[in-house]
C-alpha cells in the first residue's frame, strides 16, 4: 500500500472514532429521553433523529454546508470553519451515524427492568445512584453495540461529506471519497481494490463486535442491532 | 403502633383504599389477587405515591398528603422483599447483598454480611449470579440484601409464591425466625390464608374497592 494510501486509512478512522466519541454522549441522552420521556413532541424529535436515516445524503451534506458556511448561522456567529476540514468530515460522519446509534442505545435501555431500578432506591440508592449503578451497566451492552455500529457507518460515509467537505488530500479524503475519487480515474484497479477490502473488513467487523455486544444483554433477554 | 396507615390511590377503574394500624410483629394483608395488595406495600416504600393520606412507621412519618411529608424511598430504610427477588443480574450474590448495606449511614446497620450470611445459610451462594440461584436461593439472598441495608421495618410481596413446598418451609422458617429473633416490624403481602396463619400475628383483609378492617 502507498503512504497515500495509508493516510487515506489513518485519517477514516481518525474522522470516525472522533465523530463517535462526540456522539457518544448525544446518542445516549436522546436514547434515554426516546425511552423514558414522557413530553409533547417526542414523536417529532423521534422523527428528526431518524431523519438522516431516510434522508438523501446530498441533502444533509448541503444543510450542513448552509449552517457552516461562511455566511452560515455556525460560520457567522460562532466562528465555526468546519467547511473543508477533517472536522467538518466528522461531523457530517457524525450526524448520519446518530441515527443508527440511537436505536441500538435505546432498545437496551427500553430492556432494562424497571423494578430493578425501584429495588434499589428501596437500598437507599437516590436516583442519580441508581442510574449510575443499576441503569447504565445494564444498558451497557447496547451501548457499546450503538458505538461500534456509529463507528462502522461512519467508515462509509460518503454523501453527506463529499457534499460538504468535498475530497481533500490528507483532510477530508476517507476511504470511499479516495475509492469514487479512483475510480474516476483509468488504471486505479489494484488501489481500488485494496481500499474496497479494507472497507470491508472494517465494517464486517464493526457489525460482528457489535452484534456480539448485544448479544450479551443478559439473562432472558436479547438483543439485535442486525 | 408499628404501621399507621390511610391512603386512597385509583389505579385505573381500581379503588385501593385501606386504612390500618398494626402492632408490633408480622402484620399480614391478605386478600385476592387484585386487590391491591402489592400497591400498598409500593406506597409505604415510596415507589408508588398515592392520592391522599398518610404513612407512617413506628411513629415516623413517610408521607402525609395533608402536611405535604412525601420521603423518597431511598430515605424509608424500608427492608423490601419482592415476589420475584429482583436480584441485580449484573451483580453477584456477594454485591447484591452489599448493595444496601455500602448505602446504609453506619448507625443504621445493625447486621453484618457474615451475620446475614449465617443466619439465611447462605455462605455457599457468594460468588454465584443470580441467574443460576433456585427460586428458593434466590429469595434467601434477596432477604438478606434487604435485612443488609439497615431497615427499621420490613415488607415482604409473597415471598413465598414462587416457590416449591420444600423450599416454602425453608424460607417460611427464615421469616418466622425475623419476626421472634429481629423484632422487626413486617408488614407481609398474600393470598394464602395457610401462610397468614401461620406467620402473622395480625391479619387485615384486603377487598378490591373497598375500605379494610382490621381484625386482630
Amino acid at each position: 500500500m502507498s503512504p497515500e494510501e495509508w493516510q487515506v486509512i489513518l485519517l477514516s478512522l481518525k474522522v470516525s472514532g472522533v465523530a463517535v466519541l462526540l456522539t457518544l454522549p448525544i446518542a445516549f441522552g436522546l436514547a434515554w429521553l426516546l425511552a423514558r420521556g414522557r413530553f409533547p413532541g417526542k414523536l417529532l424529535l423521534d422523527a428528526l433523529v431518524h431523519l438522516p436515516l431516510v434522508l438523501p445524503p446530498v441533502v444533509t451534506g448541503w444543510l450542513l454546508l448552509i449552517a457552516f458556511g461562511p455566511s452560515g448561522p455556525a460560520g457567522r456567529w460562532l466562528g465555526l470553519t468546519l467547511m473543508f476540514r477533517w472536522t467538518g468530515a466528522a461531523l457530517a460522519a457524525a450526524i448520519m451515524a446518530l441515527p443508527l446509534m440511537v436505536r441500538a442505545m435505546r432498545l437496551s435501555i427500553e430492556a432494562i427492568d424497571r423494578r430493578l431500578e425501584g429495588a434499589a432506591r428501596t437500598l437507599g440508592a437516590a436516583r442519580w445512584r441508581v442510574f449510575l449503578t443499576i441503569s447504565l451497566p445494564l444498558a451497557m451492552p447496547g451501548l457499546l453495540a450503538g458505538a461500534v455500529l456509529g463507528f462502522a457507518r461512519s467508515i462509509g460515509e460518503f454523501g453527506a461529506t463529499i457534499t460538504f467537505v468535498s475530497n481533500i488530500p490528507g483532510e477530508t479524503r476517507t476511504i470511499p471519497i479516495a475509492i469514487y475519487g479512483a475510480l474516476q480515474i483509468p488504471g486505479n484497479e489494484a488501489e481500488v481494490t485494496r481500499l474496497a477490502i479494507i472497507a470491508v473488513l472494517l465494517s464486517l467487523g464493526a457489525l460482528l463486535v457489535s452484534e456480539l455486544l448485544a448479544r450479551r444483554m443478559g439473562p432472558g433477554r436479547s438483543g439485535h442491532v442486525l | 403502633m408499628s404501621f399507621e396507615i390511610a391512603v386512597e390511590r385509583r389505579l385505573g377503574d381500581t379503588r385501593i383504599a385501606l386504612d390500618l394500624a398494626g402492632g408490633p410483629g408480622l402484620t399480614a394483608l391478605f386478600g385476592p389477587s387484585g386487590a391491591g395488595k402489592s400497591s400498598i406495600l409500593n406506597m409505604v416504600a415510596g415507589l408508588l405515591r398515592p392520592d391522599r393520606g398518610r404513612i407512617a412507621v413506628a411513629g415516623e412519618t413517610l408521607f402525609d398528603s395533608a402536611a405535604g411529608i412525601d420521603l423518597p424511598p431511598e430515605h424509608r430504610r424500608a427492608g423490601y422483599v419482592f415476589q420475584d427477588g429482583r436480584l441485580f443480574p449484573h451483580r453477584r450474590v456477594r454485591d447484591n447483598l452489599l448493595y444496601g448495606w455500602r448505602l446504609a449511614d453506619p448507625a443504621h446497620r445493625w447486621m453484618t454480611l457474615d451475620d446475614a450470611v449465617d443466619f439465611l445459610g447462605i455462605a455457599p451462594l457468594l460468588q454465584r449470579w443470580p441467574r443460576t440461584l433456585s427460586g428458593g436461593e434466590a429469595q434467601r439472598v434477596a432477604i438478606g440484601r434487604a435485612l443488609l441495608s439497615g431497615p427499621r421495618f420490613l415488607l415482604m410481596d409473597e415471598p413465598l409464591s414462587s416457590l416449591d413446598m420444600a423450599r416454602r418451609a425453608e424460607v417460611m422458617q427464615v421469616i418466622e425466625r425475623i419476626r421472634d429473633a429481629l423484632g422487626l416490624p413486617i408488614l407481609y403481602v398474600s393470598h394464602d390464608r395457610a401462610e397468614v396463619d401461620r406467620l402473622a400475628s395480625q391479619v387485615v383483609p384486603l377487598a378490591p374497592e373497598g375500605m379494610a378492617d382490621t381484625q386482630a
